[in-house]
């Protein structure tokens, strides 16, 4: 008998995930599509005023981004559970709560990391300026995967309820508010040429508790979706 | 093999939704290299009873004992198979993919090759087809190929031979019997009557409540 070693089991779940995903590539292009379309309308919504697009270009870009992260959020672990998937990680001898954040960190790569390579062009078509484009993308880097932490904490607490998409939109509004807060709070700063990087650290704090306490929330969830 | 502690003994274990019996009480020991069947009509709670062997359901009323001790998931990871009504395979992916995720959570066995699993199941040929192209049958055979993959000592086994053809239920006896032979335990629940080769499975019998 050989016991599958941890990284390894690690590597498995998070390369069968990204294979999923790029079997339903469709999914993936979805929230693209989305925040592309959300900030190619603004300026034709708000008129070509160039001082305008220049102040909102970074917080619009911000939120777009977090709102199409959204869109893909409520399926991260409804698939696992609705064909067993779930179950057989939970008999699995791996810690529960590690697999749950290979999941999420395969959630992150597809949900979020396409919509981070993007993110230049459309601060770029709103005419951020180019000098505080570094600190969007190190803003969005620390955002987005705080975002998926604190939402898999959420989907997997609604888990057990049909139609979730609703109280999932609830709940995760209060935690969307600070991580927008410090992200926009780095942006506006370095727009003004001030140090920004005070945020920036609240949010690198946030993530990294975020990273430690989510996935065992998560587990600790579904274990109680489950258990019925 | 009276002297040993059992692999698996339920005391007095009966399980209640909202006041409601589902089943119980119930009282059985499970060896090694033993093979009991768990025979009730539908709604009997054999699919629940299950969900507590597993460990996914809490123990409530009763005890449930795993070599001598309470039943915990850290005492029996990776020992326990399962095999349920949700068969844990991913539709898009190919079942030798979907082996291949069972092999690298669950590990493998010695001389186990993911090919040769999915030839003895029937499955040549059907490798690298996604799953959801498959029939019920071929699913459930696919499922059926991770029992022979997986290092466990015990199968539990819920409605095995659900959407099988007479050559796919003599699958599953066979390879109970090796498990068996081998010195594995299973348990498995079945409605229907099902024979089996060497000997007279011991039963548990359940009733409706």
């Amino acid at each position: 008998m050989s016991r599958a070693p941890l990284a390894h089991a690690c590597a498995t779940l998070l390369r069968r995930d990204l294979t999923l995903a790029w079997r339903q590539r469709g999914d993936i292009a979805l929230p693209v599509l989305y925040a592309l379309i959300v900030s190619t309308l603004f300026p034709f919504a708000l008129g070509p005023d160039l001082a305008l697009l220049r102040r909102i270009a970074g917080g619009v870009v911000l939120v777009t981004v977090l709102l199409a992260m959204l869109l893909a959020l409520d399926t991260l672990f409804r698939g696992d559970i609705e064909d067993g998937s779930l179950e057989q990680l939970m008999l699995a001898p791996q810690p529960l709560a590690l697999m749950l954040g290979m999941k999420i960190l395969a959630h992150w790569l597809t949900a979020a990391l396409p919509l981070i390579v993007i993110a230049p062009l459309l601060a770029g078509m709103l005419h951020l300026p180019a000098a505080v484009m570094p600190v969007l993308l190190l803003a969005l880097l620390l955002a987005t995967p705080l975002l998926s932490l604190l939402g898999a904490v959420l989907v997997a607490l609604t888990a057990g309820t049909r139609r979730s998409g609703m109280l999932l939109a609830l709940m995760l509004l209060p935690l969307c508010v600070p991580v927008v807060i410090f992200a926009a709070g780095a942006l506006a700063a370095a727009q003004q040429g001030l140090p920004w990087i005070a945020p920036i650290a609240w949010l690198g704090a946030a993530l990294a508790l975020a990273v430690v306490l989510a996935p065992l929330a998560c587990a600790a969830a579904l274990r109680i979706a489950l258990d019925s | 093999m009276t002297d040993a502690t059992p692999l698996l003994e339920a005391r007095a274990l009966s399980f209640h939704r909202q006041d409601e019996r589902v089943f119980g009480p119930l009282d059985f020991r499970l060896d090694a290299g033993e093979l009991t069947l768990i025979e009730g009509d539908n709604g009997s709670g054999k699919t629940t009873l299950m969900r507590l062997l597993t460990g996914m359901l809490h123990v409530r009323e009763g005890r449930l004992l795993w070599r001598g001790e309470p039943l915990h998931r850290d005492r029996c990871a990776g020992e326990i198979v399962f095999l349920g009504h949700q068969l844990g395979l991913k539709s898009e992916l190919s079942p030798r993919e979907n082996l291949r995720v069972a092999a690298g959570l669950y590990g493998r066995r010695e001389q186990a090759g993911i090919d040769t699993a999915l030839a003895e199941v029937g499955l040549a040929g059907y490798e690298d087809e996604p799953v959801r192209r498959l029939s019920a049958g071929q699913k459930k055979r696919a499922a059926l190929a991770r029992l022979l993959l997986v290092p466990a000592s015990l199968w539990l086994l819920d409605e095995p031979y659900a959407n099988l053809d007479r050559t796919g239920i003599a699958l599953v006896n066979r390879l109970l019997g090796e498990h068996v032979a081998r010195g594995g335990a299973a348990l498995v629940t079945s409605h229907g009557a099902v024979g089996f080769h060497g000997g007279e499975p011991r039963r548990i019998r359940m009733h409706a409540a």
